[in-house]
């Protein structure tokens, strides 16, 4: 196997400079800096509603994920054919994600239409006491 | 962008490797992606339970400890930390790699030194958490001392999930911190020299890189979201 032949991987370093390294380094820092400066700021004024900051977390996340796979794994700079191997069954996860949240969230609302106690506490919220402590100090 | 390919290049002709990297690199790859199912299922099945339950703690209140500060409501910034040095372990890894490609090996030695480093840093910052929710909270398999965010009483699947994943992530930075180990201990014997080429230090990045890469994840899923 050995005397197959992979071109431009052991002698040319062309694409191996540390520029990028640092250029990708310093955005993930940005990025988590970001992140963690709006859930500051969500925290002192729930100004951005947490739906909307869930979504902005998750397009950061798959940014960050995206400059780690590319830049720091290096598959943005291999051939075509190869990138394809590996990004085509990650699509699965789509499916994968929208499928069991989907099914999880339908489960919730089966259960909480059956569920008595739950309607109850629905509809008459003061009835019920503030039995249970917010958090234990 | 992608490699040049020069025209009219035949790969499937036999000869030569079709999409031109080595043979185990390539496997580490196809090894990854069925790792990244693996944590993707732990995920998901989070995520699936987290929308089947009508409450949820709220992450702000259950991780807001830092080593050395008692008390204290600092929400967001142990977990911070945490990131930042696996971030940076990534960075040295990557450099070590780069290092490689030179044949350098003295670069090589120090980078990866860097890395193991940085890997044993996460670990105990991990392992100061966990001690601290199971000794100061009482929080651990099957038992959740946390309240959702809205007072009522929480399932114990926020503390199952939360030190399942975690716990397998950890594991993952751990076997990578052995398998960095023996690469050092490799490169310092001089076998990277004698083959010619550093590949090996590019496989064990690969899976470096990949922890960083689900860490990023689990912080978003576990104190973010």
């Amino acid at each position: 196997m050995s005397s197959i032949e992979t071109t431009g991987h052991d002698s040319a370093h062309s694409s191996f400079d540390t520029k990028p390294i640092w250029r990708t380094f310093w955005i993930l820092l940005g990025i988590t800096l970001v992140e963690l400066t709006l859930a500051t700021i969500h925290m002192k004024t729930e100004w951005p509603s947490k739906y909307v900051l869930n979504g902005i977390y998750l397009i950061l996340t798959c940014a960050k994920a995206f400059y780690i796979i590319a830049e720091f794994m290096h598959l943005r700079h291999e051939i075509k054919n190869m990138i394809m191997t590996i990004a085509v069954p990650a699509c699965l996860f789509i499916w994968f994600i929208i499928a069991f949240l989907w099914d999880g969230a339908s489960y919730n609302q089966l259960r909480n239409r059956y569920d008595r106690h739950y309607a109850e506490k629905v509809q008459a919220p003061k009835e019920v006491p503030a039995e249970k402590p917010g958090k234990p100090e | 962008m992608a490699q040049a390919v020069p025209a009219g290049q035949k790969w499937w002709s036999g000869g030569k490797s079709p999409f031109n990297v080595e043979y185990g690199k390539l496997m580490m790859w196809y090894f990854l992606m069925s790792d990244s199912f693996t944590f993707g299922a732990f995920l998901i099945s989070y995520g699936s339970i987290r929308f089947a339950t009508n409450g949820w703690p709220n992450p702000n209140e259950v991780f807001r400890a830092f080593p050395g500060f008692g008390e204290t409501n600092l929400p967001l910034v142990f977990v911070s930390l945490m990131t930042f040095i696996l971030i940076m372990s990534s960075v040295t890894m990557v450099l070590a790699v780069a290092a490689g490609h030179n044949g350098d090996q003295k670069k090589v030695t120090f980078y990866m030194i860097l890395t193991i480093l940085g890997g044993l840093a996460f670990l105990s910052c991990q392992a100061w958490e966990w001690t601290h929710l199971r000794v100061d909270e009482g929080a651990w398999w099957g038992v959740n001392p946390f309240h959702n965010a809205d007072g009522t009483k929480a399932t114990t699947n926020f503390t199952n999930f939360f030190f399942t994943i975690t716990g397998f992530h950890g594991f993952h930075v751990f076997s990578g911190v052995v398998i960095n180990v023996i690469m050092l201990i490799k490169n310092l014997r001089g076998d990277f020299v004698r083959r010619g080429h550093y590949l090996m230090i590019e496989k064990a990045g690969l899976y470096w890189h990949f922890v960083d890469l689900v860490w990023v994840f689990v912080f978003t899923c576990f104190y973010l979201l």
